[in-house]
């Protein structure tokens, strides 16, 4: 029974009162968010502070212990495998990679959904499965060089420096084509000139994107809306020019920030 | 690497079956009995080499599945006994099938259980599949085994064809055959989605890709080589009993792929190869020095499983890629012109 969308539930991805907590732990309590479709949008906060708890609960690899997902309007029940399917894709904070397979075939792995040929095509070597790898190929190779590491893609990943492994580990998010992507750190362990080529990357896209990041500027420079949390509590949400003026915000995270990656 | 990839994989299995063909008019009967033997270990090593190299599953049940498609190749060939040729067709697929739905239950459980639990799960299916002979005495008579009623090679070869060629050709029909089609599956989207499964499951979830499913769908196909592989086995001793299909079968099976090199289809031609002539070499070396007949039959079962740890361990020192990686290693060390 395909549910209609409900009227008051608006398009894209919408959190209502999600709390998660781990035995004694409250990881996320009563966190409310949405993104439309189309707009950047931050999550930053301490470590620790529940970001990729809220990453793992939209994509299914934790449950909330309160509150509801909905998409586009409708219930979301998340599972890990079927969000390229919904339209969400995720990069891990690190890379998250699979080591034995060559930097084609990592970004070749996101695109498995635009198949359209099964086991048995394959098991016959059918020239329709062929037709079928060349198309995976060429959206693959098509978004290696949208994240400018085209010319590595018969390399294994750990011949990579880290940045370029991050680039690749985002074009496997592209390549599934989302509507939705959900980024944890990508400006982990990158350099300033990184950075800046990652934001305007960010900012180029076509979708809608949730990132989380402990560098501030790329987030004030990319981002239109943002949510700071601190142990799991929504502390604080609006645009880069509120946040950055907002003394709760400042004492409870841009004051601590020490860290440099 | 462009194409048709059944053009192209039937390109490399086409001269193999020239050179099997040629090898069983030189070859005298019992070195072709041994090809044959190769051929029936091929089928099995290739399934476990996709399953444990590719997609990182440990199993130590193969011995077990094998002797499942050993069993249902002989209960069926010989309710259909006297029938004609075609039988050993309907026999083999039922052993095929009927292997391929054991694979697809321990494949389930299998996909819940990692590292020590999974070699475990595997481990008590080789224990308990041999027991089951037992405890059904009237269908598989126990520990004599059924004898296989085969038919003679088929009139049209001629009325002296030696049966050793006949075997050597059904067991290699269905080796080349289990290899053209796990070549043809595991260099596309399976296969990567295989190793992607092994290498990391949570990026592999993110990518689309189903972690349950994919293992499951490795150990049936898995499981289907080697319920062929049991078969032909059958086929080739024209008898089956537990005694045949011993937990250390699966020991030897896993280091063979493992000596061979885990994943690769060549590192299983290599891997069955040895399964025939390490054993072989140490029963010619124990009959060459003359020990005492009681000495002797204590080292019979022993001694092979030996060697097999030997070559295990200085294969693995040498080349960590296993024997199939030998090629590419000469290859990185001469220098490019
Ligand atoms: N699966 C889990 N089981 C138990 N506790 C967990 C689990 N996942 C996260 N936590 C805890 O929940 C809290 C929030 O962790 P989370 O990883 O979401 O933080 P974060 O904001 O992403 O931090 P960082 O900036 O360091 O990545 C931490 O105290 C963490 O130890
Ligand atoms: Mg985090």
């Amino acid at each position: 029974m395909p549910s209609s969308p409900d009227s008051a539930a608006p398009p894209g991805l919408a959190l209502q009162n999600i709390g998660v907590r781990f035995g004694g732990l409250v990881a996320l309590d009563d966190v409310s968010l949405h993104v439309p479709p189309g707009r950047v949008v931050g999550v930053i906060g301490p470590n620790g502070a529940g970001k990729t708890t809220l990453f793992n609960v939209v994509c299914g690899f934790v449950a909330p212990t309160a509150g509801t997902l909905t998409l586009d309007g409708r219930p979301l029940r998340p599972q890990p495998h079927r969000l390229t399917r919904l339209g969400i894709a995720r990069t891990l904070q690190g890379v998250g990679q699979f080591a034995g397979l060559t930097v084609l075939e990592n970004v070749q792995a996101g695109a498995g959904h635009h198949a359209r040929t099964g086991f048995a095509s394959a098991l016959f070597g059918l020239s329709r499965a062929d037709r079928d790898e060349r198309r995976l190929r060429d959206e693959a190779h098509a978004a290696l060089e949208r994240c400018g590491v085209g010319h590595r893609a018969h390399l294994r990943p750990d011949a990579l420096p880290y940045a370029e492994r991050k680039r690749v580990a985002l074009a496997r998010a592209l390549v599934s084509r989302p509507r939705l992507l959900l980024l944890d750190e990508p400006a982990g362990g990158l350099g300033a000139d990184e950075i800046r080529e990652l934001g305007a990357l960010i900012t180029g896209l076509d979708c809608a994107v949730l990132l989380v990041e402990h560098h501030m500027d790329l987030v004030m420079a990319v981002c239109q809306e943002i949510l700071v949390l601190d142990f799991g509590r929504p502390v604080a949400f609006g645009t880069p020019g509120v946040i950055r003026a907002d003394p709760v915000v400042a004492e409870a995270y841009l004051g601590a920030e020490v860290e440099t990656p | 690497m462009t194409g048709r990839t059944w053009l192209r994989h039937l390109a490399f299995l086409l001269p193999a079956a020239v050179a099997v063909l040629a090898l069983t008019y030189l070859l005298p009967p019992f070195r072709t009995y041994q090809l044959a033997t190769v051929g029936a270990y091929l089928c099995v090593t290739a399934g476990l080499t996709v399953l444990t190299g590719l997609n990182g599953q440990l199993s130590l049940g193969h011995g077990a599945l094998m002797a499942t498609g050993a069993y249902t190749l002989a209960l069926t060939q010989n309710a259909l006994a006297g029938r004609g040729q075609w039988t050993l067709l309907v026999s083999t697929a039922a052993a095929v099938v009927v292997t391929t739905a054991v694979g697809a239950v321990i494949g389930c459980a299998a996909a819940r259980l990692r590292g020590p639990y999974l070699a475990g799960l595997t481990l008590a299916v080789a224990v308990v599949v041999p027991s089951v002979t037992s405890t059904f005495e009237s269908v598989f008579n126990s520990d004599q085994g059924l004898s296989v009623a085969l038919d003679p090679p088929p009139l049209a070869l001629g009325a002296t064809f030696p049966y050793e060629r006949w075997q050597a050709w059904l067991s290699w029909a269905g080796a080349l055959l289990t290899l053209f089609l796990l070549a043809n599956l595991v260099r596309g989207r399976f296969g990567r989605n295989l190793r992607a499964v092994r290498d990391d499951e949570a990026a592999a979830r993110l990518a689309g890709i189903s972690v349950a499913r994919t293992q499951v769908s490795a150990f049936v196909v898995s499981a289907a080589c080697a319920g062929l592989g049991g078969a032909l086995f059958a086929v080739l001793a024209q008898s089956v009993s537990p005694g045949a299909f011993p937990l250390t079968l699966s020991l030897f099976l896993l280091m063979a792929v493992v000596i061979g090199g885990l994943g690769s289809l060549t590192g299983a031609v290599c891997g069955a190869v040895l399964l025939v002539a390490l054993p072989a070499a140490t029963h010619s070396l124990t009959d060459a020095v003359h020990v005492s007949p009681a000495v002797a039959q204590r080292l019979e079962g022993n001694l092979p499983l030996a060697v097999f740890g030997v070559v295990l361990i200085v294969v693995m020192l040498a080349l960590p890629g296993g024997l199939a990686s030998l090629g590419r290693t000469l290859r990185r060390e001469r220098p490019d012109p």
